[in-house]
């Protein structure tokens, strides 16, 4: 007979994950460096770069291009903060440590959970960053404190649509080789969205494409929440809590695949 | 000197073949700067509307990052696959052979040089097909496949160098966003004159992927213009040369350990 988890069992396996993973990550700079380095050149390349951009016709944006790219990147670290979180899991297979886990956890949701955590922790400590940096460089936000907390409440909800389903890809493959395809298909749906100026400036098949992009939703509405002028909040909020369940159920059916194979 | 040319070839087809039969290093090296073409020409559209930018086509003034982006992922591939060779041993086992040691990562190069003409001559094809304007003509298509193969020589001479110094595949990928930052932090978005931030320009300016950026860029854009291409080769050169350097001192420490 095969003994039911114990209540709040869940919660240990997952608080003990988070403990480890976060553990993990802020004592190696192989993983805790690239993951600040390449949001800020990021913004570096794209605020500093591509500022001009702020005076070309038809581009009206009351908190300046510096707050617009800035939300793209914090979008972007959101998501993927989630995916590396993802690599991770992945990695931990590989090396056989997840197996030893799934074999010791006394409800194996609590895996899940408990990397989520991680991922979330890994977030927060990057969106920080970014966001220092960003105001030292002299972003403006003309947005009022609940915006902000709109904003960053949104960005919580990308880490989880990105870590759901970089896990669900790390569940099915349970290595590293799998990476790509965690990856490319996050960045290529970031990238179709109007990363460089409002989707009224697009022309041509991004424009139809990023129409009817989600991520299209996640920028307008964060663009809006940062400058105060909203845009499309509540259907970014409504995209991504729908994300996170539909990615919530293709995680949770990897893990499933994972517990029949491991 | 028959021997030598042998081995150098030998080593070279081989150099070729392992990058080709993969398509895993094959898909980047093809597509990926394709795909990130594709992206930045229709969203920076808009920035041709700029005073000051020099073409109505925003493919025209993006296709050249995409030869830089080509070179980068073989200095990928290249330090990868010589790491690959020292971790199964096989480096080693080449090094005891009668074979001459600068052929050792001669013939690698030069597979690499091959590479870079073939990748740069299937940019240009695309290009062309997705409406790029190249305003030098045929001769300038010959100067593209030159300077695509000098750049790829000189970054896949770095990989090299990182392969021998650290012996790791996983070490050598890790250098690969390192490397991707000073593509970032160039003229490869907008030309310098438009770069209105000012720390922005000043690296821009000190970063010598933009001259090779723009050597490629002017061929399209321009015709021939002379300054750009003298900066562009120049960088190439100096970097293909130091590069090489670079390689000949880690080569002997490698071996020396062996």
């Amino acid at each position: 007979m095969i003994a039911a988890p114990r209540h709040g069992s869940i919660t240990r396996v997952a608080l003990a994950i988070a403990w480890r993973g976060l553990h993990t990550y802020v004592r190696r700079p192989d993983l805790f460096i690239p993951s600040l380095i390449f949001p800020l050149v990021f913004f570096a390349s794209f605020a500093g770069g591509l500022s001009a951009l702020g005076s070309v016709p038809g581009f009206h944006f009351p908190a300046g291009y510096t707050a617009f790219q800035f939300v793209f990147i914090l979008c972007q670290s959101a998501m993927f903060s989630g995916l590396f979180t993802g690599f991770t899991l992945a990695f931990d297979f590989e090396s056989g440590f997840a197996r030893r886990l799934m074999l010791a956890a006394e409800d194996r949701r609590g895996i899940a959970l408990g990397y989520a955590l991680v991922a979330l922790s890994r977030a927060a400590i990057t969106l920080t960053v970014v966001s220092t940096v960003a105001l030292l460089a002299g972003m403006r936000i003309t947005g009022d404190g609940v915006d902000l907390i709109g904003l960053y409440g949104l960005a919580a909800l990308l880490v989880l649509i990105g870590y759901g389903w970089a896990a669900g890809v790390a569940f099915r493959f349970r290595s590293i080789q799998a990476g790509p395809l965690m990856q490319t298909p996050v960045f290529l749906i970031l990238f179709l969205a109007p990363v460089y100026v409002p989707l009224t400036l697009l022309k041509g098949w991004i424009h139809g494409v990023a129409t009817v992009n989600p991520a299209t939703a996640f920028l307008d509405a964060g663009r809006g929440l940062i400058s105060g002028a909203h845009d499309h909040t509540a259907l970014a909020f409504i995209c991504a809590i729908g994300l996170i369940l539909l990615f919530g159920l293709w995680l949770l059916s990897g893990l499933r695949r994972a517990e029949a194979e491991a | 000197m028959n021997a030598h040319v042998t081995q150098i070839r030998a080593l070279a087809r081989r150099s070729m073949l392992k990058t080709l039969r993969q398509p895993f290093q094959m898909f980047p090296i093809i597509f990926f700067p394709l795909i990130l073409l594709a992206v930045n020409a229709s969203g920076l559209r808009a920035a041709t509307r700029l005073p000051g930018f020099p073409t109505h086509s925003y493919v025209s003034f993006a296709i050249a990052v995409a030869f830089i982006q080509g070179a980068m992922f073989s200095l990928i591939n290249t330090g990868t696959n010589l790491a690959e060779d020292i971790e199964s041993g096989f480096f080693n086992r080449l090094a005891l052979t009668p074979l001459r040691r600068v052929s050792l990562i001669a013939g690698l190069l030069v597979g690499v040089a091959a590479l870079g003409a073939l990748q740069s001559g299937v940019y240009i094809i695309l290009g062309l097909i997705a409406g790029a304007h190249l305003h030098a003509g045929l001769g300038g298509v010959f100067v593209i496949i030159v300077l695509g193969a000098l750049t790829t020589l000189g970054f896949g001479a770095m990989g090299c160098v990182a392969a021998l110094r650290t012996g790791s595949g996983e070490a050598v990928q890790g250098l690969f966003p390192l490397f991707f930052v000073f593509i970032f932090l160039s003229s490869s978005n907008l030309p310098r004159n438009l770069l209105r931030t000012g720390w922005f320009h000043t690296v821009a300016t000190w970063n010598p992927i933009s001259y090779l950026i723009e050597a490629f860029r002017s061929l399209y854009i321009f015709g021939w213009d002379g300054a750009a291409l003298e900066r562009g080769f120049a960088v190439a050169i100096g970097v293909t040369l130091i590069a090489l350097l670079a390689v000949v001192g880690a080569l002997r420490t490698r071996l020396q350990r062996t």
